[in-house]
Order: C-alpha cells, then sequence, then structure tokens
C-alpha cells in the first residue's frame, strides 16, 4: 500500500494518458465505450486529486516533513538534474478545481457534443493530463512540455464541432499561443543560461547568488517567462485573442478553457512567489507593480467588455477576463492575507465560470427555439445536427421508442432561470455566495495595505462587481422576462446535472467557508516561504535499489 | 563564432516578427517557423558555444565547462523541435481548413474593408 501511496503524486498525469491511448487504440467506432472510459477516468482523476488535497492537509504545516512525501522523482534521479513532480497545497487544489471542471464538461458532453466528433474523448483525456501536468511539475522545462500538451489539445477541443467562426478563432488563437510558446522557451533558456539549472526549486535557491552583472538578463529571461505566463492568463493587452476564441467554442470545451486561463495565473503565482519573495536580495519583488497595475487594467477592461458584449458567450469571455485580472492584481501585492482570498477567489470563479459556460449554450438554445420553433436542430453551423433525430446505438429507449436521455425536463425554464441567477450572483460577487465572501476576505485585506493601488483594486473590485451584475441582469431580463408565450426549452438531464453538480459544489463551498478559506490561507503563508518549498525538493532522496525491491514485494 | 550565430538568430527572428505581422495566413506560418529556428538556436546558444568539446565524459579530462560541451541545451532544443514541429503542421492543418472554408488566405476570414 506504501508503494503506491507513493506514486500518488504522478497517478493523476498517468491515468488520463492511459486512457487516451487506450482510446486512440480503439479506432473510430465505439463511441459508447469511450464515452464511458472518459467518464470512469474523469472521475478516478477527481479522485485522486481530492485524495492527493486531503493527504497535503491532514500533513498539516509539517507538510513536506517526512521524506519523500509530495515530492515525486519519476526517473528516480537525484533532484537538480532529474524531473521532478510536486504536489503541494496549491497544487492539490488546482487538481482538484481541473477534476471538477473536467468531470463536468465530460457529463455535459454525453448529452450531444461527443457526437460532434471522432477524436473527441482522446482529445479531452490529453487536455486533462496536461492541466494535472502542468500544475504538478517541478520543473521549469516539463512545464513547458505539459503546457504544450494541454495547448495542443485545447487547440483540438477548440475547432470541436468544425464550422468557419471556429476555425477562425482556432487560427487566431493558435498564432499567439505558438509565439507565447516561443517566448516562454527564450525565457527558460536564459534563465538556464543564468542559474544553470531547470529545477524550479533550484533556481530559486541559486537566485540570491547571481551576479550583479547577470542580473539585467535575469530580469529579462523573467520577464520574457512572465509575458508568455501573462498571455495565458489573459492579461490587458495580451486578451484580445481570448472572447472570440471562448465564444466559438463548444460548451464543454469552453467549460474546460475556463481552468486554462487559470493555468497562467498559477504560473506566475508559483514561479513568482518562488523566484522574488521580499527577501531574495536586489531582485525581491521584480515586476510585482506591473502585475497589480496590468491586472487592474484587466480588470477594468473585463468588467466594461461584459457590459459591452451583447452575446452571452462573449460576456461569459468578458466575465473570465475579469476574474484574472483580479487574481493577477491581488498576486502582484505579495501579501499572504489578500494571496489567501485570492486564493478562494480563484476556486469559487473556476467553479462559477465554468457554469456560467455551460449554461451559456442552453440559454442560447432556449432562445433559439423562441425564434424557429420548428429547427432547433437544422445543421447550422452554431449547433450541427447529431440531436434528437437518430439516437445512437445503445441508447435507453422508454416505452414508445423515444430516447430516454432526450426527454425533456417538466421544469426546464425554472431550472435555467435559477442556475443563471445564481451564477450571475457568484459571477458579480453578491451575497450570500463564494463570490461575495472571496471578495469580502480580499477587500479586508486591502484595508491592511493603505497603498494608492490596494486602494484602487479595493475601489475597482467593487465596481466591477456593480458592472458585471448590471450586464447580467440585462441578459437575465433579456432571457426570462421580455419573452412571452414561448414554448419551453427541451433539457436534458445530463445536461442539467453537471450545471446543478457545480452549483452545488458552489454552495458546499460557502457553507465551508471557514475551513475553505483557512486552507487557501495556509496555502498563501506557504507560498510566502519559499524555503519550506525549496528545502523540501532538494531533500528529496532517490529511492535505493534494494529498498524499490523490497517495496515491491 | 558568437557574432555569426547572434546575427544569424537576429535576422531568422527578425524576418519572422515581420512575416508574422503580415495578414496572409501561410506568410504567418513562415513567420512562426523562421521564429521556432531563432529560438531554437539561442537556446542552442546559451549552453556556451564550443568548438570540438567532448560531448560525453571522457577518463583523464576535468569535469566542466572548458572542457565539454552543456548537453542540457542539446536535449532541450531537441525537444523544442519536435514539438515546435507538431504544433506548425497543426497550424498549417488549421491554415488550410479556414481556405476552405472561406475560399481566401486572409488571417481573418475574410479581406480588410478600404
Amino acid at each position: 500500500m506504501t508503494a503506491l501511496a507513493q506514486h500518488a503524486v504522478v497517478a493523476p498525469v498517468l491515468l488520463p494518458l492511459a486512457s487516451a491511448a487506450l482510446m486512440l487504440l480503439m479506432g473510430e467506432g465505439r463511441r459508447g465505450w469511450k464515452a464511458l472510459l472518459n467518464l470512469v477516468s474523469t472521475a478516478a482523476g477527481l479522485a485522486l486529486a481530492v485524495a492527493l488535497l486531503l493527504r497535503v492537509q491532514a500533513e498539516g504545516p509539517a507538510a513536506f516533513s517526512a521524506p519523500g512525501s509530495g515530492v515525486y522523482l519519476p526517473g528516480n534521479w537525484p533532484v537538480p538534474y532529474g524531473i521532478v513532480l510536486v504536489a503541494d497545497r496549491l497544487s492539490a487544489l488546482m487538481a482538484v478545481l481541473t477534476g471538477c471542471a473536467g468531470l463536468a464538461a465530460v457529463l455535459y458532453s454525453l448529452a450531444r457534443w461527443q457526437h460532434a466528433g471522432v477524436y473527441f474523448h482522446a482529445l479531452f483525456q490529453l487536455q486533462l493530463m496536461g492541466l494535472y501536468g502542468a500544475f504538478l511539475t517541478g520543473d521549469l522545462f516539463n512545464l513547458f512540455v505539459f503546457f504544450e500538451v494541454l495547448l495542443a489539445a485545447s487547440y483540438g477541443l477548440l475547432l470541436h464541432g468544425g464550422g468557419l467562426p471556429r476555425v477562425r478563432a482556432g487560427l487566431h488563437y493558435i498564432a499567439i499561443n505558438l509565439v507565447a510558446s516561443l517566448l516562454f522557451l527564450i525565457g527558460v533558456a536564459v534563465l538556464y543560461g543564468v542559474t544553470g539549472t531547470l529545477n524550479m526549486a533550484d533556481i530559486a535557491a541559486k537566485l540570491p547568488l547571481v551576479p550583479a552583472s547577470d542580473r539585467g538578463l535575469l530580469h529579462a529571461g523573467a520577464a520574457l517567462l512572465g509575458i508568455a505566463f501573462l498571455a495565458k492568463a489573459a492579461l490587458w493587452p495580451l486578451n484580445f485573442w481570448l472572447p472570440p476564441a471562448y465564444a466559438a467554442a463548444s460548451a464543454p470545451a469552453a467549460a474546460v478553457f475556463a481552468v486554462l486561463t487559470k493555468v497562467g495565473v498559477y504560473a506566475v503565482l508559483r514561479l513568482w512567489t518562488l523566484c522574488f519573495p521580499a527577501g531574495a536580495g536586489p531582485s525581491a519583488g521584480f515586476g510585482g507593480s506591473v502585475l497589480v497595475w496590468g491586472g487592474l487594467a484587466t480588470l477594468a477592461f473585463g468588467a466594461i467588455g461584459m457590459l459591452a458584449s451583447q452575446r452571452l458567450a462573449r460576456l461569459a469571455g468578458y466575465s473570465v477576463i475579469a476574474s484574472s485580472g483580479t487574481l493577477i492584481a491581488a498576486i502582484g501585492f505579495d501579501d499572504p492575507q489578500l494571496t489567501g482570498g485570492a486564493l478562494y477567489y480563484l476556486a469559487s470563479s473556476t467553479l462559477a465560470g465554468c457554469a456560467l459556460f455551460l449554461l451559456v449554450e442552453l440559454l442560447e438554445r432556449a432562445r433559439e427555439v423562441e425564434h424557429e420553433p420548428a429547427a432547433i436542430d437544422d445543421g447550422r453551423p452554431a449547433l450541427p445536427d447529431f440531436g434528437d433525430a437518430d439516437p445512437p446505438a445503445g441508447t435507453n429507449l422508454d416505452d414508445d421508442e423515444v430516447a430516454l436521455t432526450g426527454r425533456a425536463i417538466p421544469a426546464a425554464l425554472a431550472f435555467l432561470g435559477l442556475a443563471f441567477m445564481l451564477c450571475a450572483m457568484l459571477v458579480a460577487g453578491l451575497p450570500p455566495l463564494t463570490g461575495f465572501v472571496a471578495k469580502l476576505a480580499m477587500l479586508m485585506a486591502l484595508l491592511d495595505l493603505r497603498s494608492p493601488a490596494a486602494w484602487t483594486l479595493f475601489a475597482l473590485l467593487i465596481a466591477s462587481g456593480l458592472l458585471s451584475a448590471m450586464a447580467l441582469m440585462r441578459v437575465g431580463i433579456r432571457h426570462f422576462w421580455s419573452p412571452q408565450d414561448r414554448p419551453p426549452p427541451r433539457l436534458r438531464v445530463a445536461e442539467t446535472l453537471p450545471i446543478a453538480a457545480l452549483l452545488m459544489a458552489s454552495l458546499a463551498l460557502v457553507i465551508q467557508a471557514e475551513p475553505a478559506l483557512s486552507y487557501t490561507r495556509a496555502t498563501a503563508e506557504a507560498l510566502h516561504q519559499p524555503a519550506r518549498y525549496i528545502d523540501a525538493v532538494m531533500a528529496a532522496r532517490p529511492v535505493a535499489r534494494a529498498a524499490a525491491r523490497e517495496a515491491a514485494r | 563564432m558568437e557574432a555569426v550565430i547572434s546575427i544569424a538568430i537576429g535576422v531568422m527572428a527578425g524576418a519572422g516578427v515581420w512575416l508574422l505581422l503580415r495578414p496572409r495566413s501561410f506568410q504567418v506560418l513562415i513567420g512562426l517557423s523562421l521564429l521556432s529556428y531563432a529560438v531554437n538556436l539561442f537556446i542552442f546558444s546559451v549552453g556556451s558555444l564550443s568548438v570540438d568539446a567532448e560531448p560525453i565524459v571522457r577518463p583523464g579530462l576535468p569535469a566542466d565547462l572548458a572542457h565539454y560541451s552543456d548537453p542540457m541545451p542539446q536535449s532541450l532544443v531537441l525537444t523544442a523541435i519536435v514539438i515546435g514541429f507538431a504544433t506548425t503542421a497543426l497550424f498549417l492543418v488549421v491554415l488550410l481548413a479556414l481556405r476552405g472554408l472561406s475560399g481566401g488566405d486572409h488571417v481573418d476570414g475574410q479581406e480588410e474593408q478600404p
């Protein structure tokens, strides 16, 4: 058992890789089996992530103290030379969020979207693999590789379903991300040239020793790396690609993309707190003001964009931008209390964004019913024809030979209305839901900072909440109040279930706000003491051959 | 040698950026390829350029970078080339799909209105 528990850190990466490989071997048919495998593998991935989180939390403030816990050497090479995977509180939290979003998206896709392309399930598993890997790795070049894995999968998922709008948005998305990857590579190369290592902990440990003559080069490399991450995290002005791409993506893909921007935020948070803490000598806090003011500009841009967008899908994209801006600005203050609140906001906004992207499609479909009642699935590019007429083989049929999964639930409109209201409250940060608790935690920390930037963020957090509340209320009125006597939309249970589950998770997060906030605050405390992370990684030792044989027995 | 490599990287990066900003999708593709060549050469060059240096430890030679070439950037470049090649191929597929769907080679799918 101990031998298995040892490998728990790498399991969330290996599991989706194995499932994806299996799905590719299955060829183009066997949709049912692939869907089942995808569902089981994603659920197991979530379970593994939760187990990881519980283990990290159980270790308490002394996490990493036991040898080998949380730090995993995949190749069993000594630390600065081999690749290392690290599961600390932040990684575990991000992994759990990935699992939640992934499971919701898979459930949703089972209703319709899985029929729109052959390799959906395999791409989806590879996407999850890249996400888990990026959150768990402790090696800079390995981070690049996992970035490429998740980006390559996201290119495929973005194009899922086809059509001119998706291909056009996809071309821009791929071009932007390829350039960002090249900047990432330049940054990694410069950091390697200056410090002579690629292990994040080792880089952080070596930074104070960098001679003054190399410091300019070091800062240039770090800034290039930062630009690559911030382009991924949709910092203004590097975010014009996001609204069209996310609006064009199919609903389950967009729901997973809500986590993708958080990868950029995660990378900035991890590397910036690790490499440039207050005690880093001449480099202390390098680029902090860029993060703060860039984040503020992003937040303002996102809030105004929400107000200006006509289509609900674009509005959801701008809400992702606004939450990214909030996070990056809060990270830039380098204050543990504020970072703790921001991490709670990260969890809240990821779940809310994911639910909103899933809901957007249902709302748009409800509107299409209103405009053209007879032609829901008429093969238009927005929603290709893979719908009710021909249920896939193996679907459960009821007495009247109607697919059980295609049955309209009676309270469809009530569900849509309630779910939209909850989503709007979460995104706008209205009490009593998680958005409000998160903003309150951040506002309280900002009161103690007393700098002009802190007051600006304070004001912008409140103003952006107001703007997004107005934008969402306008959408709500247009969708639910103004139309008279229209036929009720047809929703499938498989489509409503993930949205309900995500909103339930948000409710659980607000009911359990105290333990959740203390977890994120402990995470922030740990992030602001990088020496603990560095010591833990550097103390990891390869398993001796005899001991490995003993464990295998 | 440093000057030659630097000029090569600079020329390729400059040409790549210029092509990247063009409105034709094929030019963007070539620009991305040139940029990735420039980046690959750059990574290669951070491991301190050396001629005729040993890549693998040989008995009797002091083990430092004065006598050996750094193998790390070479392995990084190898990985970067493979990944760059794959993503460029993917971009090419999307480029062809856009050309098929829109009937033109403008990156926005339609010509700019004058």
